[in-house]
């Protein structure tokens, strides 16, 4: 009996473990928006690669569960009383997947190749606070010149051109990540294929199919490896999202990065809570070509701002799969006060009278309406936004019309600086930081397209990019944005949302504004 | 026939030729370059990346060196796909639309030539009538509608196949896209093998052949067949061509990382040297296809003779 007894405990503790084991492991299949471009982290830009990348690779700061900045291969870091050198200490466990220690050397190595102008790097400018990043990148300076030195093997002195509150917030950022000096050397540019990449991430690359899979698996020489739960992730691009979505009911992902907003009262209906939508760190906008007349007078940009009615936008065309927006930095960003319109608080139809003086006074009327041409990159959404638009300015006596390009000719023709009344555009933020959004409106910066300048807004902001004081400077930035949203020159609509379809067998997944969902913390049963 | 075959292959030079200059210069005066994107670049990096593309050269310097290249059999790097060149994607893209083309053509053939001869034989009858049905609605029924429907009934409601993705590339992952890609094939087959069966039913050398008393399954297939069966080989030729060069449709409904995709995905995103590769690829196939079609009208129908 006692034999029998023990026997009984003895299967009862293999199935509990069996158990366990079940519950670890597994693979997570997750279906990303579209195809990735490369898997070099100094040569990509979109957010599917910056997924795949955040478990390929551990940067000094890493994006934890909700996607705060936090300890990577930095285990601590000290800053200069001048906010301007930065000297992290990394971890001595800190390892490539061939087994060789991450060194100091490999960030000054990485950071050199992102600035390099033969890399051809398209986020080298996340580099640019860094001591003669711009000028190495300009061709002007030598990489040497960088101000990036390895102290010892695992002590990193980072110099800073000027105080830059934001820096380890933009370390978060796949450009910022180490590549292996070895690697890069041995395979040259071959050094992201399969069976050549060497990586630091909780995953290490096991396949890559461009347009149908990127397959990770579990990195035994991870630095926290015990923690990580699962065995593989399988990234699976689904560009169409309704037949992304008819894989994900079908069980073959277990996770979609967005769906199709028009089924989402189906989806609400058929999967409940598996359907995650909050707020995401991104401005859906229209620019004004704010030094041309009509659109250079600030009366005018905020009365059509007013009869624009944004929770009908929401509401109506995006299904409230998109927010009414009111600011152009959307809430989220810790420590900062988001500033929104001050007629955002009124209701409609005191918006409507308000602007309806501004009209009169400028003899807007349907009996003498003012032309306006609004130019958007094609998109089924896009348009019903312009229609919807159209629709509300019209009874006011304006008389849209609508050029449509895709999205290559689209802003193509807004960075040289085309012709046009009204432009459409969109920014999701590369970094959790108001300037983000902010320099949009800097004199002269590439992306502010309606070619907007005020004196006293790129001051505040030129003053904030040298404040040492964290919340003097986002004091500053809140004031730059008030300017920004009473001038209106960017005409803030809706706050983007996250779109995600997450089985309930993840465990670990939490919402966040980045939409960054690391796959060293979740679990899948 | 070897003088002729040697005609035919020297004469596709120069239209290849015409087809990489034409698409070309097509393909630069569309606005809009790959580096132009909702993020704008910094001019300053904008510039680092086409010195590295070359891009800063001006178009007709491209081209000559993208001649260059291609006669050395270069098709040049992806400027999207940055892990691969262009050579790259194709050796693995081709093989996987290869493969489902031609099932696809083959199933097309088989049971659309099938389905044309009964409907032939029994012109008029209930038969006939079910066929041209099927006919027609193979020919209607875009394949943005049918793929769907497969996909909810086969792969979300019954689980017998993937709804999508290429995944280890067994059989199952491709019967819906050959299924699908060959429906509309079927339908063109069956319809023409249906009405060029019943004009050589009636021609006068089956007649004769009947007359002679021969057995009804001699005058089918060794008379009527061989003469009625030439329309669907010369357009089985650049079908082929087509479907072996991937379906955009089919290959983005199922996921299926074929060359239809990088097509598409190559002309949106201005990648100029996937998308040059691709019409290279595709005039190459075809101008194949086209040749091997001739040559079997040679060979099925003893009246054509080159020499």
């Amino acid at each position: 009996m006692k034999t029998f007894k023990s026997q009984l405990i003895i299967c009862a503790a293999a199935m509990a473990l069996m158990a366990g084991a079940a519950q670890a492991g597994g693979t997570w299949n997750r279906g990303e928006n579209s195809d990735i471009q490369s898997l070099d982290p100094h040569k990509t830009s979109t957010v599917e690669e910056h997924n795949i990348l955040v478990d390929l690779f551990t940067g000094l700061i890493m994006p934890d569960a909700s996607a705060t900045a936090s300890p990577g291969a930095a285990e601590s870091w000290t800053v200069s009383p001048d906010g301007k050198v930065y000297t992290f200490k990394l971890r001595k466990d800190d390892m490539w997947s061939d087994g060789t220690p991450v060194k100091a050397s490999d960030f000054v190595f990485s950071w050199r190749r992102l600035l390099d102008p033969a890399t051809g790097a398209e986020y080298a400018s996340m580099a640019f606070p860094i001591l003669n990043a711009e000028d190495i990148n300009g061709g002007k300076k030598k990489g040497e010149e960088l101000g990036v030195k390895a102290i010892d093997d695992t002590t990193l002195e980072v110099t800073l051109k000027g105080p830059t509150p934001y820096f380890l917030e933009m370390l978060t950022h796949h450009a910022m990540f180490p590549v292996s000096e070895a690697n890069v050397t041995k395979f040259g540019n071959d050094f992201v294929k399969p069976g050549n990449l060497v990586s630091n991430g909780a995953f290490t690359l096991a396949e890559n199919v461009p347009g149908d899979h990127t397959k990770l698996v579990k990195n035994p020489k991870f630095f926290d490896a015990a923690s990580v739960q699962l065995d593989a992730v399988n990234y699976i691009p689904t560009e169409d999202r309704a037949a992304g979505l008819k894989r994900y009911k079908a069980g073959e992902v277990d996770y979609m990065d967005d769906f199709p907003g028009e089924q989402l009262d189906e989806m609400k209906k058929d999967l409940g809570d598996q359907v995650h939508m909050t707020p995401e760190l991104g401005t859906y906008y229209y620019i004004f070509k704010a030094q041309k007349a009509p659109w250079n007078n600030v009366e005018l940009r905020n009365a059509i701002s007013m009869v624009i009615d944004r929770d009908q936008l929401a509401e109506k065309v995006w299904k409230n799969s998109m927010l009414p927006g009111w600011s152009l930095v959307p809430p989220g960003v810790k420590g900062y006060t988001t500033v929104t319109m001050d007629y955002s608080t009124m209701s409609q139809l005191d918006r409507e009278d308000a602007a309806k003086k501004v009209f009169d006074k400028l003899g807007i009327s349907p009996e003498h309406p003012q032309k306006v041409e609004i130019r958007y990159n094609t998109s089924e959404n896009h348009k019903n936004t312009a229609v919807a638009i159209q629709e509300m300015l019209k009874p006011w006596g304006f008389d849209v019309t609508f050029v449509t390009t895709d999205g290559k000719t689209h802003y193509s023709y807004l960075e040289q600086k085309g012709d046009f009344d009204i432009a459409r555009a969109g920014w999701i933020a590369d970094f959790k930081d108001p300037v983000t959004f902010l320099n949009l409106g800097h004199t002269g910066d590439g992306n502010n397209y309606g070619e907007y300048s005020s004196k006293e807004y790129d001051a505040l902001l030129d003053q904030a990019s040298t404040e040492a004081d964290p919340a003097k400077r986002m004091d500053e930035l809140s004031k730059a944005e008030a300017i920004l949203i009473k001038d209106q020159p960017l005409l803030p609509l809706l706050t983007y949302a996250n779109h995600n379809l997450v089985s309930p067998k993840l465990h670990g997944y939490v919402d966040n504004v980045m939409d960054v969902h690391p796959s060293r913390f979740v679990s899948k049963d | 026939m070897l003088r002729y075959t040697f005609r035919r292959l020297l004469t596709a030079i120069p239209t290849l030729f015409l087809i990489v200059t034409i698409s070309f210069f097509l393909m630069h005066v569309a606005p809009g370059g790959p580096f132009d994107m909702e993020k704008g670049i910094p001019p300053e990096i904008k510039k680092n990346i086409e010195r590295v593309f070359h891009l800063d050269l001006p178009v007709w310097q491209q081209y000559l060196e993208y001649l260059w290249n291609l006669a050395h059999g270069d098709l040049g790097p992806s400027y999207v796909l940055l892990n691969f060149s262009v050579a790259e994607l194709f050796r693995i893209a081709l093989p996987i639309s290869a493969w489902i083309g031609f099932w696809a053509m083959v199933f097309a053939l088989v049971l659309g030539t099938v389905l044309g001869v009964i409907a032939a034989l029994r012109q008029n009858r209930w038969i006939d009538y079910v066929v041209i049905a099927i006919a027609t609605f193979g020919s209607t029924l875009p394949t943005y509608v049918t793929a769907p429907v497969y996909q909810i009934i086969f792969g979300v409601l019954l689980r017998l196949t993937p709804v999508g993705g290429w995944g280890d590339g067994s059989f199952k992952h491709a019967i819906g896209p050959i299924i699908i890609l060959g429906l509309p094939q079927l339908a063109i087959v069956a319809r023409l093998m249906r009405g060029s069966m019943i004009e050589s039913l009636s021609a006068n050398h089956i007649r004769t052949a009947r007359a002679m008393g021969l057995s009804e399954y001699a005058v089918i297939v060794r008379h009527a067949l061989r003469g009625a069966i030439l329309p669907v080989v010369s357009y089985a030729g650049p079908a082929m061509a087509q479907l072996i060069t991937g379906s955009i449709i089919i290959e983005s409904i199922f996921q299926i990382p074929g060359v239809g995709r990088y097509f598409i995905d190559g002309a949106l995103n201005r990648d100029y040297t996937l998308v040059m590769g691709t019409v290279v690829m595709i005039a190459v196939f075809t101008i194949i296809f086209n040749f091997i079609v001739d040559l079997l009208y040679a060979v099925i129908d003893p009246r054509v003779r080159y020499e």
